[in-house]
């Protein structure tokens, strides 16, 4: 966003920095409201409603757009489309970031944050999903990390170690993407112990299906969708590979979120059709979930396939940011809109402007993270001394 | 099984307790055996 | 099913069921192996006909768990007028429903005999007693509220205002009590024999004979029998439970049961994708290598026959060379022949060249 571009001068006082220092300081007041005053000071969460945008946003789409890092790993190491390689650290990169603000945002959202680690090294209550969830986040988050530290190393000169970590690349990615299926879809299967509570049309057998089927175009488009903002405004950190690869990984991304989200739909449509839910279609309930699976899937995924058949870069993008929204808006759903679907309105839930305020302040502070690290680390180009191995 | 379970809670977190402590065995397992079976490949 | 009679704590008078006590909630593992709750454990019987909404309950409950006054004293009936639900200082509620006469229900954790709350936990802070309790041990909860999600009657509650020790917060069915063969504050405070404690599969068949004299004053369903795989408390109601917001449509599946599908598929994932990934990883490698070695066959190929092109080239320029060479000499040759002869024999001939 800084227009002076290769200058050695740095303007303090740029529209993003004064921004992100407004987001960041009313972050911090909320952080401090929250452990004096606790959870109820700034939420409008109650008893019938004990998970909020907290858990729906910045847990559940955290996790689902971070899935850019399994995929893209896969595509490269795996499957052996060398092609990616460019993308792959950019990819890895945001996963981690997702994975730790993710565990950051928990920390706001539990009553008793100290006692995080207690599922996993005090008392494992084995028979819930949610121990899964957290022993798989914290593996992997562990997995991203060190996948991640090459490019720390190069940066810091480190050649013994990083050599030591790139031999691992392979067993790194397969317990990536192992974990990465494990706690995606045990997101979903979370609903599953709730089947009074969840709208007919979003709980089915099928819901861990859903969420990890959906975690894979949510990677792609979430791929596509952060090198367009990289390209208008980190493009001079990028080296001639990563500008030549750019327009084949938005190709190739776009290519296979169109068909994986394909093959969603057609699951999607076997739940509904496996248990008889037909007749909701015509409901309220049943226009609002069209809107998700048509006008937030089906479209997009048709604007994909144009924009591969055309080559058009620009419809690519376009379909990246509108399957994010409705990666989003599926998430929100499941969590909080069709959640408790029963109560009437005057119970129901509705954030207040500090949840989404304390939302906010984690997602910008991620921006700033990210824009820390690739304007120093190699991330968006490669090290001279490093090429690609 | 010797122990006897009256709950299929309890009886659930026994057994998923004892699956996950094989599932970790089995990550380990399998890139050691995968090590073991292409070891003596030749890079040709 | 036989009905032992020891140990009968209840204030159950008019026991003399001569028939088979109702099947208890059963609940199935995935194998098929069959769990049917502790044996001999405790439950409560509320029959909501005999309810009049004295709220001597909701205040020896207040009384047995020291929890805080609440704001309008347990005389005071106007807050009936609205609906409330358990909250994290109060552990039960009576609620007034009205028909053609008004009913009064009081609500309260049903101690699941599969917990709900207790499946959904992930540092095993809930557990289900022997005695019949679903207690909650504060010591381990993280604050995760997922309990409250599962619950599928909305009971637990969480203390959102305390910053530093908040806990979730619910009715224990005294189990301190319980252990010391004494009956719940709330059953033993209630002076219109709406509540009665026992064993649950003696109440259970106590229930139904109730049903069976008294056709006309129940409906024919004892709530929590079956409900989310059987609950220790259970309901006799004149009319349809979901008239006083209990919900009929939760299924008599339990908990766990709905986890397990999911549950057990970790563990195939674990097993199948390393292998699966590593397969196609090979697979991928292999062809490059075969990719590379047919380019290297094609480019040393291509090497031999150029080279050998090159060589066929020098060898007919050789020849000829030779040839040319050799035609050269044999002119040459010829030349100095014909020369020789041409001096001895005609000189004249010479001149004439010139």
């Amino acid at each position: 966003m800084t227009d002076n571009g290769g200058q050695t001068v740095r303007k303090l006082w740029t529209p993003f920095n004064v921004i992100v220092g407004i987001i960041l300081a009313v972050g911090g007041v909320l952080t401090l409201m929250r452990f004096t005053q606790g959870i109820g000071a700034v939420t409008n969460l109650d008893n019938n409603n004990p998970w909020g945008v907290w858990i729906g946003f910045d847990l559940l789409c955290g996790v689902a757009l971070a899935a850019g890092g399994y995929v893209t790993s896969a595509a490269c190491y795996i499957f052996g489309l060398k092609r990616y390689h460019s993308a792959v650290r950019p990819a890895i990169l945001t996963a981690f970031l997702g994975y730790a603000l993710v565990v950051l945002a928990l920390h706001y959202d539990v009553g008793r944050p100290w006692r995080l680690p207690y599922p996993i090294f005090v008392s494992q209550g084995t028979s819930s999903l949610l121990f899964e969830v957290g022993l798989c986040v914290f593996l992997y988050l562990t997995v991203l990390f060190i996948e991640f530290t090459p490019a720390a190393f190069e940066w810091l000169g480190l050649k013994k170690i990083r050599a030591v970590v790139v031999k691992l690349t392979l067993i790194l990615t397969i317990f990536g993407v192992v974990l990465s299926t494990l706690h995606q879809s045990s997101l979903g299967a979370l609903f599953m112990i709730a089947p009074s509570k969840l709208h007919p049309l979003w709980y089915s057998n099928y819901l861990p299906v859903y969420f990890f089927i959906s975690s894979m175009f949510a990677g792609m488009s979430m791929v596509i969708f952060e090198s367009t903002l990289a390209h208008r405004y980190l493009s001079r950190h990028m080296d001639d590979t990563h500008h030549r690869q750019a327009f084949g990984v938005a190709m190739g991304f776009a290519k296979a979120a169109a068909f994986v989200m394909v093959g969603y739909l057609s699951v999607k449509l076997v739940g509904i059709a496996i248990d008889g839910h037909w007749q909701y279609l015509t409901t309220g309930w049943g226009m609002w979930y069209l809107v998700e699976v048509i006008g937030c899937v089906a479209l997009p995924a048709v604007l994909f396939a144009m924009g591969v058949r055309e080559k058009n870069l620009k419809f690519v993008r376009w379909a990246a940011a509108w399957t994010v929204f409705g990666i989003v808006l599926n998430r929100l759903n499941i969590s909080m809109i069709a959640f408790n679907y029963h109560l009437p309105s005057d119970q129901r839930y509705f954030p207040s402007i500090m949840e989404i305020g304390t939302s906010v302040f984690i997602v910008t502070l991620g921006i700033v993270i990210y824009r820390f690290v690739t304007t120093r680390m190699p991330v968006l180009h490669e090290h001279p001394d490093y090429p690609a191995h | 099984m010797n122990t006897l379970f009256f709950t299929l809670h309890d009886f659930m977190v026994h057994t998923k307790g004892v699956t996950y402590l094989i599932m970790g065995g089995i990550l380990v397992a399998l890139p050691l055996f995968w090590w073991f079976l292409t070891e003596r490949d030749d890079e040709n | 099913m036989g009905i032992s009679r020891r140990k009968f704590i209840g204030c159950l008078g008019a026991l003399a069921l001569g028939q088979a006590a109702g099947v208890p909630g059963t609940a199935k593992g995935a194998a098929g192996k069959e769990f049917s709750g502790w044996p001999d454990s405790l439950g409560v019987l509320h029959d909501i006909t005999k309810c009049i909404g004295c709220r001597q309950c909701e205040s020896a409950c207040h009384r047995v768990n020291n929890l805080p006054a609440p704001e309008t004293a347990f005389d005071d009936l106007s807050v009936l007028d609205q609906k409330r639900r358990t909250d994290a200082d109060v552990f039960t509620v009576v609620n007034r429903f009205d028909s053609d006469r008004p009913v009064f229900v009081k609500t309260q954790c049903n101690h699941c005999l599969e917990p709900a709350c207790a499946s959904a936990c992930f540092v095993k802070a809930f557990e289900k007693t022997p005695e019949g309790a679903v207690v909650y041990d504060e010591s381990l909860c993280v604050g995760c509220r997922y309990c409250m999600v599962a619950c599928p009657f909305n009971i637990p509650a969480y203390e959102y205002h305390k910053a530093l020790d908040p806990r979730v917060t619910k009715c224990t069915l005294c189990h301190p009590l319980l252990k010391e063969g004494k009956r719940p504050g709330c059953v033993d405070a209630c002076p219109a024999g709406a509540l009665i404690s026992g064993k649950r599969d003696e109440l259970i068949a106590y229930a139904w004979q109730r049903i069976q004299t008294f056709p006309e004053r129940y409906v024919s369903h004892v709530y929590g029998e079956h409900e989310m795989g059987g609950t220790s408390w259970l309901y006799l109601s004149g009319q349809p439970f979901s008239r006083m917001g209990m919900r009929e449509d939760l299924g008599t599946k339990s908990a766990p049961e709905l986890t397990a599908g999911p549950l057990s598929a970790v563990p195939i994932v674990v097993g199948l994708w390393p292998v699966l990934l590593t397969g196609v990883y090979a697979i991928s490698k292999r062809k490059e290598k075969i990719a590379a070695q047919e380019k290297q066959a094609a480019v040393e190929q291509a090497v031999v026959q150029s080279r050998k092109q090159a060589q066929d080239q020098l060898e007919t320029l050789r020849k000829k060379w030779e040839q040319e060479k050799q035609s050269a000499i044999n002119f040459e040759v010829k030349k100095a022949l014909e020369e020789a002869a041409a001096k001895d024999p005609e000189p004249s001939q010479t001149k004439e060249d010139e």
